[in-house]
């Protein structure tokens, strides 16, 4: 792998560095002083980098806030629903939603956190393709919409135990099959989990 | 959740949302379907009763394209209900990112969307890129630039074939085949595979072009205009292909932007949005090249489009070939890429749609998360809506020209 990214031989520490990319607040955007006067006390934080903006906001918030952009800000395409597992965080995930609009031609990123156990309300009421996203966020972290019209795991089976995309998930699985085929997955793990000379990566 | 806790703001959305979902054929679960209006009890059934049916479509139905199931209820071969179950090619590619370094990612992305390989891999250095904050040399941009649309191409090209023969038109498939064969084999050229290109590094490319390449290429793509007018000979005036394809489903301009709907599907429903030209990357801003829009959102004009869309690559192609001239085809990357912990989320337009990658990163030298927006995912969701009402056979029309690559839709 280090030959492939080998920097070019020219000798390129004569030239001027770029500045470097730095966060900074989001708070005088226009968009962000828009959601804090529509919805009030729903921006918790928001932040700029590389031209994309991240605003936080309080998790009972998401729907209003969902709807004020379609709305009044005109961010009629939802791209994206997914979260992140903050291990060792209080409130342990993100949920993070992006929005897309046609008229600004602009991405927006919206954030919530949530504990373990809490459920964050579903705004598939308000972009029909939040469904889909948001069903697949619950399969992977077992984050639980409250008002999804349809919330089943999408990507796994229905009685799959664990949330893949959970950090503390093991990556070589679990034993799934154990119960049905004791001798080929045996208990604690299927065959790779149970292989002495397998790679461990944490 | 019990009604009582209900305030009247969502007791009213639900309502409109059960609405919306009635007449857009939102997924339900089949325990809670509103009850077909059958024979009253005791009576037997007569011909012409709804006799409500379950009906299993695939996964292993060669026009599924790869492994999706769908649930049908059916009355006769009438659709009343589509619902998709996907996950049965789902590999877990997002927890793998998360255990490898930044550029061990790229050749999972191969094996998302497996007949457009090259695209993945763009999407996923471009996001590492601008997490960096590296530039791209230019000969890198313009390769980069002819990869992609060279995937454009062969994609467009195996859904052409596919989705006919899907139909019933056997001869356009081995026309496609043939011109895709060809394109395989300038890949095959460059980088030694021929699906899973693996073609593309974090701040550039891992090789140069092979002596003759780009003189072959331009044969190639002097070709191809006419070989697309064999295509077009085939289908775009035969009266059965009409026949299957106009007025099946349709999809309007709003409902696409409600579905999240990109690529071709909302080009051919009348809004120009290609990324190439709204948010144009790499090289992409000072191509000529126009986007092919069609007003009537059925599968015929979906057709259109891409056939319209492998016209203007040939176009880019020969724009970006005139172009080369010899130069670096690495940016300054560090040996070890450690980005700062930040956040980040780039997008391209990949043959089926916006594709893209949302990367967390910690500082350390692996992603701290790595998602992946799929454009055959999202735009699967819209299925349940365009087959709603129309025939069994016509279902197969519909999973053709949304144009889905299972590897993606499940990761």
């Amino acid at each position: 792998m280090a030959e492939e990214i080998t920097p070019p031989a020219a000798a390129g520490a004569k030239e001027v560095a770029k500045p470097k990319l730095v966060a900074t607040d989001g708070a005088g955007h226009p968009w962000v002083v828009s959601l804090a006067a529509g919805v009030p006390d729903a921006v918790l934080a928001s932040k700029q980098f590389a031209g994309q903006l991240t605003v936080t906001v309080a998790r009972e918030k998401i729907v209003e806030v969902a709807r004020h952009l379609k709305s009044k800000e005109d961010f009629g395409y939802c791209v994206d629903v997914t979260a992140v597992d903050w291990k060792e965080r209080a409130p342990r995930f993100d949920v993070v939603y992006h929005f897309y609009s046609f008229s600004k031609n602009d991405r927006i990123r919206v954030k919530c956190g949530a504990a373990e156990g809490e459920d964050v309300p579903s705004i598939a009421l308000v972009y029909l393709a939040a469904n889909w996203c948001e069903r697949e966020t619950f399969d992977m972290f077992g984050i639980r919409f409250s008002g999804h019209p349809d919330l089943r795991r999408i990507l796994t089976w229905e009685g799959f135990h664990g949330h893949p995309l959970r950090k503390d998930f093991p990556l070589e699985g679990i034993d799934t099959g154990a119960a049905i085929y004791p001798e080929e997955w045996p208990e604690g793990g299927g065959p790779s989990a149970t292989d002495p000379n397998r790679k461990v990566v944490s | 959740m019990s009604d009582d806790k209900l305030s009247q703001a969502e007791r009213d959305e639900a309502a409109s949302f059960a609405q919306r979902a009635e007449a857009g054929g939102v997924a339900r679960p089949l325990s809670s379907g509103n009850a077909a209006p059958g024979p009253a009890q005791g009576e037997p059934p007569t011909l012409f009763d709804v006799q409500e049916m379950e009906l299993n479509f695939g996964p292993q139905h060669p026009s599924t394209h790869g492994v999706l199931r769908i649930i049908l209820k059916v009355d006769g071969e009438k659709i009343l209900e589509a619902i998709p179950d996907v996950g049965f090619l789902h590999r877990g590619t997002e927890k793998l990112f998360e255990t490898e370094t930044y550029p061990m990612g790229i050749p999972h992305t191969d094996r998302m969307d497996y007949v457009a390989a090259a695209t993945n891999n763009h999407a996923f250095c471009l996001t590492i890129e601008k997490l960096l904050d590296v530039e791209v040399p230019r000969r890198a941009q313009l390769i980069r630039v002819i990869l992609d649309e060279l995937q454009r191409l062969s994609s467009h090209l195996v859904w052409l074939g596919t989705s006919g023969i899907d139909l019933g038109a056997v001869t356009p498939f081995w026309y496609a085949f043939r011109e895709r064969e060809q394109i395989l084999d300038f890949f095959e050229e460059y980088c030694g595979a021929r699906l899973t290109l693996n073609c593309m590094r974090i701040g550039g490319l891992p090789f140069d072009l092979t002596a003759g390449w780009v003189e072959r290429l331009m044969e190639f793509v002097d070709d191809l205009p006419a070989r697309i007018d064999d295509y077009e000979q085939l289908l775009t005036d035969n009266r059965i292909w009409k026949k299957r394809t106009i007025g099946i489903g349709v999809l309007t301009a709003a409902d696409c932007v409600e579905y999240g709907l990109t690529g071709p599907l909302i080009r051919a429903s009348g809004i120009e949005w290609d990324l190439r030209r709204a948010q144009p990357y790499e090289c992409y801003d000072e191509l000529d090249f126009a986007v092919p829009t069609r007003q009537n959102g059925d599968t015929y004009d979906r057709y259109i489009v891409r056939v319209q869309e492998m016209r203007q690559s040939v176009r880019i192609l020969r724009q970006c070939l005139d172009r080369l001239e010899p130069g670096d085809i690495r940016g300054k990357v560090p040996r070890v890429i450690k980005p700062p912990a930040e956040e980040i989320y780039a997008s391209i337009e990949s043959p089926k749609g916006e594709l893209g990658f949302y990367c967390v990163s910690n500082g350390s030298n692996r992603p701290y998360r790595m998602h992946c927006r799929p454009p055959s995912f999202i735009n699967l969701q819209a299925l349940p809506k365009m087959a709603k009402g129309h025939l069994i056979s016509d279902l197969v029309a519909l999973i053709g020209t949304i144009d889905i690559v299972l590897g993606e839709v499940d990761r």
